[in-house]
């Protein structure tokens, strides 16, 4: 039996036991409220916990006596002789209920309803206490109609000041509603009083709730229920869940509908010409908050019909591909024109030319951005002919293996996708015939038979991280250092860390399988997929663990064409670090550096960052200034500051290939024309880091031998 | 660390499968079989949450409500009580006194679990 039955069964008996003595007593002393208290709560808990534990009938049968005692605790039913032997006699009726439930006994059923008619003579002579209301969390009242359409809602909920005084989290009831489906929560915060007059135990803050969600209605009242008589709450549906047209009201129209402005409001503001919702805010008909959010309403509700909508096939044509690549030449041209446009206003002193200039600036980034998007595709579409490649090449090696993707809606320039295709064939053939192990030896191994390949892309910054994962063998660090001794890649004094043996197999003519299959292991390969990524200006990574897998990293650059820059220079040369990596620029004191001890580390808000001079880099010999200023960027999950005399502003940058004598120069990726004609060099900031990696660690060893 | 809940009734039945229940999602949990136990036993240190019946010997929900609120370090500890169909007057009662939320007896563990998951998180 459950043992909470059984629990229950026993503290009935005792209930019942006390209950019999407490109604003799009762008998003696028929107005005293103790008694009357204690037989009311022994009636209470056993049906209270009779109807949890599945005693239903009793729970039911008790639920009658449990009213007139209530009454008889309010004082407008009196206790007599004829109540008590009537409650004894339903004790009986209850112990034998109890019995029944094991089994033991049989309940007499006419004695039952005669005791529970006479009792509810005794309520309806009275008219009873609080007539039963469900309230609460005992029935959710589900509304099954619209059970699978997504409905959006409109939930405001304005708690009162004094929400906190009973305990009351209004932010885990936010995130009990980000569950039911897809949200956007807007905060106003316009009540906030100044800090001197504010109460810090009252709640300022209300909250505006667009939803989209499939769960019913009272589902969502039902999240509310403790606090619906401490704020107030209004929730209104604002998309059915069958429009497609992704037209939703306009701003003034939501407003309007939600009763922040009145009518007569709205149509004296519609004459003007500035944006509608600016116009509001500057009259102080309403807050900016209020603004914000039927902003949010309309681009969520605009986001779900326009989602619901595709799928049905969106119109789009093709394109020949080379009339994209013009396009985005000639766009690269227009930007470049444009900037020697805005720096020549600069210098005219002329308003009506700066508007000019600024105007085309604003088109011209807008055309950008435009042409830019219309060359990204997602990357899925590679993503589908591997699952092929891996099933042919699986059931050929005799092995198991299973392909996962992930991310494959990730965005890159088409450019850069078609250059990926090659390299990715490559590391997946690796996985295959290096990584995963045949299934017995796996079984051997404690792992599953089936084997896994799993590929990932992901944003990150100005970059993409394509990423091949298996779960097989890993790298053997020692058969790479066995091969490359072989091969004379190393010194037999070498002492190289983990990361720089992985590194060694991506160099010319390494591979570390020892039988060289039909697929992979000629040992060209890993160093083709470096000089490929690299060409187009990624990095590759790689970690591993023997015995559990190894992950091949692919850094890639979003777009090839234009960048966002941070200008900089260097006794008077440009240079432009790319913008999206870039994290914050802080200034160098000729103090900062005496207080690092001639190591390149600067402390930022406590975190210590290490900097590369570029001065000393590109051997620029002009003089320094007295503050210099330290670029930080962030690259993977690590910090490096880039130093530099000043930092002039962001600056679109077209990028222009090196030609061919200067393309192999490390830590320069390409260049770029500036509005007056000069070149600036765009730095790779990845190279640079990794450099200067290597001349740490090399300079360290000198070191540390010279000390030895 | 695991939250600690503080289950107050005089049905050891109600106690045992608040406590069960609770203790299942990861919960820890304390119990008092009546309003002056619950409050013998909170001196001990921090509770999370307080889930207390109305009707009990010594000292009663409501006035265990009350004597919570007026304790600083419990001034905004969410307390739910339990109540039964019959009383909303009651309800109203203890909501005054400064409960959180309330659960109406009879009540499913999962219900229960959903409560605590909104009050407390």
């Amino acid at each position: 039996m459950d043992p909470n039955k059984q629990l229950y069964l026993e503290e009935a008996y005792e209930l019942l036991a006390d209950l019999e003595n407490s109604l003799i007593e009762l008998e003696q002393r028929p107005d005293d409220r103790g008694l009357i208290d204690r037989i009311f709560r022994a009636m209470h808990t056993i049906k209270g916990s009779g109807a949890m534990f599945g005693f239903d009938a009793v729970a039911s049968f008790t639920h009658t006596i449990e009213t007139v005692y209530d009454c008889i605790r309010e004082d407008s039913l009196k206790v007599d002789g004829d109540l008590v032997s009537l409650t004894l006699s339903a004790c009986d009726q209850i112990k034998d209920l109890l019995a029944a439930s094991q089994d033991q006994a049989t309940v007499d059923e006419s004695e039952l309803a005669r005791i529970t008619a006479a009792f509810q003579k005794l309520i309806s002579k009275n008219n009873g206490p609080d007539s039963p209301k469900k309230t609460g969390v005992s029935d959710p009242g589900r509304n099954d109609t619209d059970h699978d359409r997504e409905v959006t809602y409109r939930i405001r909920f304005i708690p009162h000041l004094n929400l906190f005084e009973n305990g009351t989290n209004p932010i885990l009831l936010l995130n009990e509603l980000r569950g039911f489906g897809q949200s956007r929560i807007i905060a106003h915060l316009d009540k906030l009083p100044d800090l001197r007059e504010m109460d810090p135990e009252a709640c300022y803050v209300s909250w505006d709730i667009i939803l989209t969600t499939a769960a019913p209605l009272n589902d969502i009242r039902d999240v509310f229920i403790f606090v619906e008589d401490l704020s107030d709450i209004t929730i209104d549906v604002i998309d059915l869940g069958d429009c497609e047209d992704e037209d939703y009201l306009r701003i003034g129209e939501i407003l309007f509908d939600r009763g922040d402005i009145s009518l007569t409001e709205l149509e004296g503001m519609l004459g003007k010409q500035k944006r509608i919702g600016e116009i509001f805010i500057d009259s102080g008909v309403v807050q900016q908050s209020e603004v914000t959010s039927a902003l949010v309403e309309q681009e969520h509700v605009r986001s779900i019909r326009k989602n619901r909508g595709m799928g049905e096939g969106t119109s789009s044509i093709r394109v020949a591909s080379d009339k994209l690549d013009s396009l985005v030449n000639l766009v690269g041209e227009l930007v470049t024109v444009q900037a020697r446009l805005t720096q020549f206003s600069a210098t005219q002193n002329s308003p009506d030319l700066t508007a000019i200039a600024e105007e085309v600036e604003r088109l011209s980034a807008e055309l950008r951005d435009n042409t830019m998007g219309i060359r990204m595709l997602p990357i899925g579409t590679t993503f589908a002919k591997f699952k092929r490649l891996v099933r042919d090449l699986s059931t050929q090696l005799g092995k198991e293996v299973a392909f996962t993707t992930e991310g494959a809606e990730t965005e890159l320039d088409k450019t850069v996708i078609e250059k990926l295709s090659d390299p990715l064939v490559h590391l997946i053939r690796n996985s295959l015939d290096h990584g995963i192990e045949p299934p017995e030896v796996r079984r051997a191994a404690d792992k599953p038979s089936e084997g896994t390949i799993h590929l990932s892309a992901v944003h990150s910054g100005a970059q993409v991280l394509v990423s091949i994962r298996d779960d097989g063998a890993g790298l053997d660090s020692d058969a790479i250092r066995a091969k490359a001794l072989e091969r004379g890649l190393i010194s037999r004094d070498a002492c190289l860390s983990e990361k720089e043996l992985f590194d060694l197999i991506l160099t010319p003519g390494f591979s570390t399988a020892k039988n060289v299959t039909s697929v992979s292991g000629r040992g060209v390969g890993m160093d083709v997929v470096t000089s490929s990524i690299e060409s187009f200006g990624g990095s590759v990574e790689i970690s591993s663990q023997k015995g559990s897998g190894t992950t091949i990293t692919l850094k890639l650059p979003l777009t090839l064409a234009i960048i966002d820059g941070l200008l900089v220079t260097i006794g008077g040369d440009y240079f432009v670090i790319p913008l999206g990596s870039v994290v914050e620029c802080v200034e160098l004191s000729a103090r900062d550096k005496r207080n690092a001890h001639g190591r390149h580390i600067v402390k930022v808000r406590e975190e210590i960052v290490p900097y590369i001079p570029l001065r000393e880099v590109f051997a620029i010999t002009a003089a320094h200034p007295p503050i210099e200023q330290i670029v930080i960027t962030e690259s993977g999950d690590h910090r490096v500051g880039f130093v530099v005399d000043k930092v002039i502003g962001s600056h679109q940058t077209v990028i222009k290939n090196m030609g061919k004598v200067l393309k192999n120069i490390e830590g320069v990726s390409g260049a770029t024309i500036m509005g007056d004609g000069t070149v600036a060099l765009i730095l790779d900031i990845n190279r640079l880091t990794l450099r200067a990696e290597v001349d740490e660690i090399t300079s360290f060893g000198r070191r540390s031998a010279v000390n030895q | 660390m695991a939250k600690k809940i503080l289950s107050v009734d005089d049905s050891a039945s109600i106690r045992q499968m608040v406590s069960f229940t609770l203790k299942k999602e990861g919960y820890e949990v304390i119990e008092a079989c009546d309003g002056k136990d619950a409050l013998a036993k909170i001196q001990g240190g921090a509770i999370d949450m307080v889930i207390t019946d109305l009707h009990m010997p010594n000292l009663d929900g409501i006035g265990l409500i009350r004597a919570l609120r007026a304790n600083s370090s419990f001034k905004f500890t969410p307390i739910v009580m339990l109540t039964t169909e019959s009383h909303s007057g009651k309800k109203d009662e203890g909501r005054q006194a400064g409960a959180t939320g309330w659960i109406v007896k009879p009540f499913k563990p999962e219900q229960l679990v959903a409560v605590v998951k909104r009050l407390l998180g």
